[in-house]
């Protein structure tokens, strides 16, 4: 007769992430056909989070997974929107294709800035990027070209090639950010599930421990500031096809593309894929309560992010975690123990 | 002589870039503080002298012995009340607080004293200048600034190599677990330190609004210029600082002698170079 042995396996799924892809798909259809039933104002909305949201996720990725606490990324978003002005604009290329390009352009760019700020570690990172990024917006005021310091505006005829109606247009802009939104979270979950987001998990838990143990830790940084990097670039494109005019302070601003984000990812919860849902979702909603208060309005995001890091500093979803043990988006995977089965009769 | 002119003006202006250096230097030095509000914080004390000088009538110069012990009991509350809390989990905690306490200054100078421009008057010194043979002119101002940042160096080293406080400071800086375990009490100790450092906070500040109009938004490109001179001079070295404000002006008034636009990116572009052959600035003493 066999010994009665305890069973495992390997699960990676929750309860929790099973009940919830029945509650998000519909959610994601609904938000796919909103040009159809909602007016434009709320469709804007909704666009504008989801840019900011892929923003948040890429910030994500990269601090709190790979340990690079940039505050530069805004250097990506002003290179893709240039790209994409550039490209239609002087060059006359097609926006379609430009959009296209303006990803890669932003990628290939941070192959030589990460050449430098990879010498740095910690604080000296965080100061390092956010001066490149003042460097590249600074450049980007010198070219003529480019419109120096006042910047460059997207032609009629440039739009028209999107679509030559107004209202298609705005939809396929809608229709483009939430795709790159759906788009970017694909990628870091799917590289998060993958061999790479292990060595990612260990390098956010200890850099030195997860050396030791053979991850090639500046292979894995680099290529995730690249990827990062790209994907910021596209999102700038698309975020600057939407505004119809760019110029260095608008392109490479600290507060609106870094700060901003950084405040959604920490409020929600650094490290984890859900925190900048949450984080995205408080900052627009205190946003639309109390924008037309100002400076009062930017005071309490202050005040809030201050309150939430001192007394939650793994963010509100970390808050969460700590208590329910919940996983919406599972990247890891737990044992999962089954009773010996009862010796059957012979 | 022209070329002499601008190296003399470029190192002028190294001072006052070391000036509002000090404070944060302090900061980073001793607490590993990434204090992202200390440009604000500089021009919050613009502010304050703004205040004190228009309810008491004082001269800007001497409305210093005000600024400066109110910065001092912000510097102190700050840290015992906030920084304290965010110094044991990396680098994220003190650079989101800073980040909101950055915000908060911003906004709530704009609320009480709009986005207009305003200037501390200092009268004659401000446009006074020696003449010097060869055809060379010093501004007067230029050269106080400098005096004072040298100054307040060379008395922060006797502070930090002559006094039982500076010891304590240098001991906390250097292993903080270890200076804990030999009775110093860190956090009381962290929030002397951003006093102090608040102080020389105060003293840039009013010299800021002397030498330039100054609005609620000046204070990101301050920080970048402060943390740039930090990081060149080396990690807990003052007269490093110096050095790196200098190398700083150096760049900024070569750059915009070759073209006014370069000024700024001369000046990031000497911090990036030298950032790459030494990561670590120039001359470290402390380790980060």
């Amino acid at each position: 007769m066999e010994a009665a042995v305890e069973t495992t396996r390997v699960e990676r799924g929750t309860k929790a992430s099973r009940i919830f892809v029945f509650v998000a798909l519909p959610v994601l259809v609904a938000l796919a056909t909103m040009p159809w039933w909602s007016d434009s104002g709320n469709v804007r909305l909704v666009g504008e989070m989801a840019y900011y949201l892929a923003l948040a996720q890429l910030w994500n990725l990269l601090a709190g997974y790979a340990g690079l606490v940039s505050v530069g990324q805004q250097a990506y978003v002003g290179l893709g929107g240039y790209a994409l002005f550039y490209l239609t604009g002087p060059m006359n290329m097609n926006v379609y294709l430009a959009i296209l390009l303006a990803g890669p352009f932003a990628g290939l760019m941070a192959i030589p800035i990460s050449f430098a700020v990879f010498r740095l570690r910690g604080a000296y990172f965080a100061v390092g990027t956010w001066v490149v990024s003042e460097v590249v917006g600074l450049l980007a005021s010198l070219f003529a070209v480019l419109g120096a310091g006042s910047g460059m505006s997207l032609t009629p005829a440039i739009l028209r090639q999107i679509s030559p109606d107004r209202d298609t247009r705005s939809m396929i802009l809608y229709l483009g950010s939430l795709g790159i939104s759906v788009f970017v979270f694909a990628v870091v979950y799917l590289l998060l599930r993958s061999r790479h987001g292990l060595a990612l998990t260990a390098i956010r838990d200890s850099e030195p421990a997860s050396a030791s143990l053979g991850v090639n830790t500046f292979r894995t940084k680099f290529i995730v500031y690249l990827a990062t990097a790209a994907c910021t670039g596209l999102i700038g494109a698309l975020i600057f096809l939407q505004k119809l005019r760019i110029s260095p302070e608008a392109g490479f601003s600290i507060n609106d593309w870094t700060v901003v984000v950084i405040f959604m990812v920490v409020i929600g919860g650094i490290g984890t894929l859900e925190g900048p849902f949450i984080g995205m979702l408080i900052f627009i909603v205190l946003r639309e309560l109390l924008a037309d208060y100002g400076s009062i309005y930017l005071m309490l995001l202050g005040a809030i992010a201050i309150v939430v890091m001192l007394k939650a500093p793994f963010g509100i979803w970390g808050w969460i975690i700590q208590r329910y043990d919940l996983q919406l988006f599972p990247v890891g995977r737990r044992l999962v123990l089954t009773p010996p089965a009862q010796p059957t009769q012979k | 002589m022209d070329w002499i002119n601008i190296l003399i003006q470029g190192g002028l202006l190294g001072g006052f870039y070391a000036l509002f250096a000090i404070g944060l230097s302090m900061s980073f030095g001793i607490m590993r503080l990434v204090n992202i509000a200390h440009g604000d914080l500089i021009v919050l004390a613009a502010y304050v002298g703004l205040v004190v000088t228009e309810r008491t009538g004082l001269d800007p110069f001497l409305s210093m012995i005000l600024v400066a012990p109110i910065m001092f009991a912000l510097g102190y509350v700050l840290q015992r009340g906030l920084l304290n809390q965010t110094l044991t989990g990396g680098l994220l905690p003190p650079l989101l607080v800073t980040f909101g306490i950055s915000i908060i200054i911003q906004n709530g100078l704009l609320e009480v004293f709009g986005a207009y421009d305003h200037r501390l008057e200092e009268g004659a010194i401000e446009t006074a200048s020696l003449h010097l043979p060869g055809g060379l002119s010093i501004g007067v101002f230029p050269l106080v600034v400098f005096a004072v940042a040298v100054l307040s160096i060379a008395s922060l080293q006797l502070l930090f190599y002559r006094t039982r406080l500076g010891r304590a400071f240098r001991a906390v800086s250097d292993d903080a677990d270890t200076a804990e375990l030999m009775g110093i009490d860190n956090r009381k100790l962290y929030a002397y330190a951003l006093g102090i450092a608040m102080v020389f906070t105060a003293i840039a500040g009013v010299l800021f609004g002397i030498r330039t109009i100054f609005a609620p938004s000046a204070g990101p490109i301050r920080l970048i210029l402060a943390f740039e001179a930090v990081i060149i001079g080396g990690l807990g070295n003052m007269w490093g600082t110096l050095i790196g404000g200098i190398v700083l002006g150096l760049a900024q008034a070569i750059g915009a002698a070759l073209d006014p636009n370069w000024q700024i990116l001369a000046g990031h572009l000497a911090f990036l170079a030298i950032l790459i052959v030494r990561p670590n600035g120039l001359f470290p003493r402390t380790r980060d």
